[in-house]
């Protein structure tokens, strides 16, 4: 018997009735931790596509040095909504999407720990948007870029930075409460038996996650209230003209903001995980490091903002400081890709979509990571800070790190989540012109920054010309790349081949129910036959010997690989007092 | 797929699970863990707020700015004393209620009420008759905002000891097995105590 079957037969997914729902409960106020995840992961998707037409609008612009598209102010709209969308609307919630969708599945939770309180951090999400986009009608749309740093953001436009701040607010909370949820849910709601080094690689990612996001985004809120006040009240914390200092600004800002940027990418990490091993058909390579290394991650990750602001005129010890924290991150990012690499290395891989995406998230991260240790040595930044090496940065770390490893989630669960396949030809097609598209885009903006292109600029030196051509039509390129996938989605769902309980032959929890899910997403409280990667181990001899996996009056007691039932167990310390003799 | 080739009756595991129906009536109560959390964000905020002002503290050439009106520190200290106290009348009720005593902890309840109260009415008295407005210079700004902050913090933490003494009515609504809203109007409680302090000794006496 494989693990798989083992798995699977120690869980036997009895339920008939589907947990399908009627749509209109994906548009109601529900608690069900899988509609709210649905809710999620559509609703970010569509930001992102709001997000992406603004990017290829302000691609457009720069397609030519002149500004012969769109004026320089609402170039400056442009670009910051369409960050501000990206992060706030898409990435960040994204994560939120499929943790609420896996976190009680992969735990053998019914729901998580506070279902009302999920949905409300929801439900937060589409009238921050809204309201984000509405400053469009208004006329005056926030265009102080996402940082929003004072003084420029207190004199562009008071409208339009008092809904980015509203907005932003409202965002920052909806994270806050999701994070409470996933903390309190994977530390407290896992079934009996499943220690935290049974979990899946994906709820320790949350746990770092959750941390950074209870940690510094309330910094953030500070940040934006004391913002809020010199921008409606006339106060002057951040303006100096009244005494106020800007660059306390930047710190409290950074100190959310360089967090965030693990905020958005460690449940990536997680999902990449989890995606790894199924597909490599391996056993992961170092549980116990790519566990810890998040939590290093998040440790490290609140002690190294102050990289964004080397040339904002701090103390040179305080360089020193931050450029040495920020290097040592590169140390638990790299377990974690050699990690990765180790897993895969002569593995029985299935190069299906999902293996594809995950491949090149860590390809692709890579480059970013790299990137970023070269922007971290204070010598080097001081020349390209504000320059697209920046830019060509944070997309390597954002668009090839974050981005891809979501679609790589989409292709993974989607037979999870609808019960049916996607489409394998169009999910390589898509996977193709994304790659290739995202290379064409971000990798020559590296020249670009180099050769001293500022961004944030709708005008530039002609020199520039063609590099930027090249980059505007890999845009183009990237937006067409997403056609398929929602066609493919949209037609898969409706019509697509019906995906059976566990199509991957996985073993972690959430396959061990029905595609989807049962309303309570298990009919009994499952039990763990095998750990969660333990893809490929042989179970000797497996029919002829019996192993007491379970124990009949308690099935609680009777899981994981360290239960002391699964081998004959000494009597003095079993775990059902009637076997005690 | 896999799962249906094999009859799990005939195989050698053969599970028997537990119905997990009890899950509903106990459902465990996580609430308090989840209350803690949102308190370290909350905290976080008020970290935040007190390490810009600290930072403000540390980059002007002095504290308070030339000109700032001395702070009366007679009120602001009774105000401490009381609020401070309030803490142990809170306890009070708790105590109570884990003993079955719904009248004493209502009592308990309407005195650290009425505290929390006399707190925020002195914080406004203090404001009719400070001599520097919001705008003044940015140790006003900084005073009124933190004060402010921390002021509607202590508004939601009275409104929510209304909030249980007003259910409380009920006979059997709170109990020595059931009374997370009295936990947690404490533990709030106690929270907003704690800025407190650190916020007085911020801005009155450092
Ligand atoms: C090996 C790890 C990393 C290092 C050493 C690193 C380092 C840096 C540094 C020093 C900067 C500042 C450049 C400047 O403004 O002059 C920067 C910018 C940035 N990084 Fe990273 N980074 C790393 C990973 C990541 C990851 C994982 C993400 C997101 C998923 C990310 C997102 C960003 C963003 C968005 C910016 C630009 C912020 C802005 O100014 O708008 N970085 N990075
Ligand atoms: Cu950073």
């Amino acid at each position: 018997m494989t693990q798989a079957q083992l798995q699977e037969s120690a869980n036997p997914a009895q339920s008939e009735e589907h947990g399908v729902r009627k749509w209109r409960d994906y548009f109601s106020f529900n608690t069900d931790h899988k509609v709210i995840g649905i809710q999620y992961l559509v609703t970010t998707f569509i930001f992102y596509c709001i997000g992406g037409v603004l990017a290829d609008l302000v691609r457009t612009e720069l397609r030519t040095p002149e500004t012969d598209f769109v004026s320089p102010e609402v170039y400056n709209s442009l670009f910051t909504l369409h960050a501000t969308i990206m992060i706030f609307l898409w990435i960040v919630p994204a994560g939120a999407g499929f943790a609420n969708y896996l976190i009680p599945l992969m735990i053998g939770a019914k729901d998580m720990a506070f279902p009302r309180l999920n949905a409300v951090a929801f439900w937060m999400i589409p009238p921050a948007g809204l309201l984000l986009i509405s400053s469009l009608l208004v006329g005056d749309a926030p265009d102080a870029g996402w940082t929003s740093y004072p003084p420029l953001s207190l004199v562009t436009g008071q409208v339009g930075e008092a809904i980015w701040i509203m907005s932003v607010l409202l965002l920052g909370t909806s994270s806050i409460l999701g994070a409470i949820n996933f903390l309190v849910t994977i530390w407290k709601m896992r079934i009996p038996g499943m220690t935290v080094y049974q979990m899946p690689l994906f709820c320790w990612a949350m746990i770092a996650t959750s941390a950074i996001t209870l940690l510094s985004t309330p910094v953030l809120a500070g940040a934006l209230v004391l913002l809020g006040f010199d921008l409606l009240a006339g106060t002057t914390f951040f303006n100096p003209t009244g005494g106020g200092d800007p660059i306390v600004y930047q710190h409290m800002f950074w100190f959310y903001s360089h967090p965030a940027v693990y905020i958005m990418i460690l449940p990536f990490f997680g999902l990449i995980s989890e995606i790894l091993p199924v597909h490599a058909r391996k056993p992961v390579f170092g549980y116990q490091a790519i566990a810890y290394s998040s939590l290093a991650i998040s440790f490290l990750g609140l002690i190294v903002w102050a990289h964004h602001m080397f040339t904002s005129g701090i103390p040179g010890w305080l360089r020193m400081f931050f450029m040495i924290t920020t290097m040592i991150i590169a140390v638990p990012t790299g377990i974690k890709v050699f990690s990765w690499v180790a897993t895969v290395w002569g593995g029985k891989l299935r190069l299906n979509s999902a293996m594809l995406f995950a491949m090149g998230f860590v390809g692709t991260f890579v480059i970013g990571g790299i990137s970023g240790v070269m922007l971290a040595a204070v010598p080097f930044d001081i020349h390209v800070h504000d320059t697209y090496f920046v830019v060509a940065h944070l997309h390597y770390v954002l668009f090839g790190g974050s981005v891809l490893g979501i679609f790589a989630g989409y292709y993974h669960w989607f037979p999870k989540i609808t019960g049916r396949m996607l489409n394998e030809f169009w999910g390589k097609v898509h996977f193709a012109l994304t790659i290739v598209g995202l290379n064409l885009t971000f990798l020559p903006m590296h020249k670009l920054g180099m050769m001293g292109m500022n961004r944030r600029i709708a005008v530039y030196d002609p020199k520039f010309e063609t590099i930027n051509f090249i980059c505007t039509m890999g845009s183009y390129l990237l937006a067409v790349s997403t056609f398929p996938f929602i066609i493919n989605a949209i037609w898969s769902w409706m019509y697509g081949s019906k995906a059976g309980n566990n199509p991957w032959q996985a073993l972690t929890l959430e396959w061990m129910t029905t595609s989807p899910p049962a309303i309570e997403n298990f009919d009994k409280l499952p039990v763990l036959a095998t750990g969660p990667y333990d893809y490929g181990m042989s179970n000797a001899d497996d029919e002829e010997v019996e192993v007491p996996l379970s124990d009949e009056r308690e099935p609680a007691l009777a899981a994981g690989p360290n239960s002391a039932l699964r081998a004959d167990p000494d009597p003095k310390f079993a775990a059902n007092p009637e076997d005690r003799k | 797929m896999q799962s249906q080739t094999i009859d799990p009756a005939k195989t050698a595991l053969n599970y028997h699970h537990t119905e997990a129906e009890a899950h509903h009536e106990e459902h465990p109560d996580h609430r308090i863990t989840g209350l803690i959390m949102f308190l370290v964000a909350e905290g976080m905020i008020f970290f935040g707020m007190f390490g810009a002002y600290l930072a403000f503290r540390s980059v002007l050439p002095s504290w308070p700015p030339e000109g700032t009106p001395e702070l009366e520190l007679l009120l602001p200290g009774v105000n401490t004393i009381i609020l401070i106290s309030s803490s142990f009348v809170i306890h009070n009720a708790d105590t109570a209620i884990k003993k079955n005593d719904v009248p004493r902890m209502r009592t308990w309840l309407a005195i650290t009420a009425a505290m929390g109260a006399i707190f925020l009415a002195g914080q406004l008295y203090e404001y009719s008759n400070l001599e520097f407005g919001l705008t003044t210079n940015l140790f006003a700004s900084a005073f009124y905002v933190l004060t402010g902050f921390h002021g509607l913090h202590v508004f939601i933490g009275l409104v929510a000891i209304l909030a249980v003494l007003w259910r409380s009515r009920v006979s059997g609504h709170y109990s020595n097995e059931k009374h997370f809203g009295v936990e947690a109007a404490e533990i709030y409680w106690h929270f907003v105590d704690v800025v407190w302090i650190v916020l007085f000794g911020l801005l009155y006496i450092l």
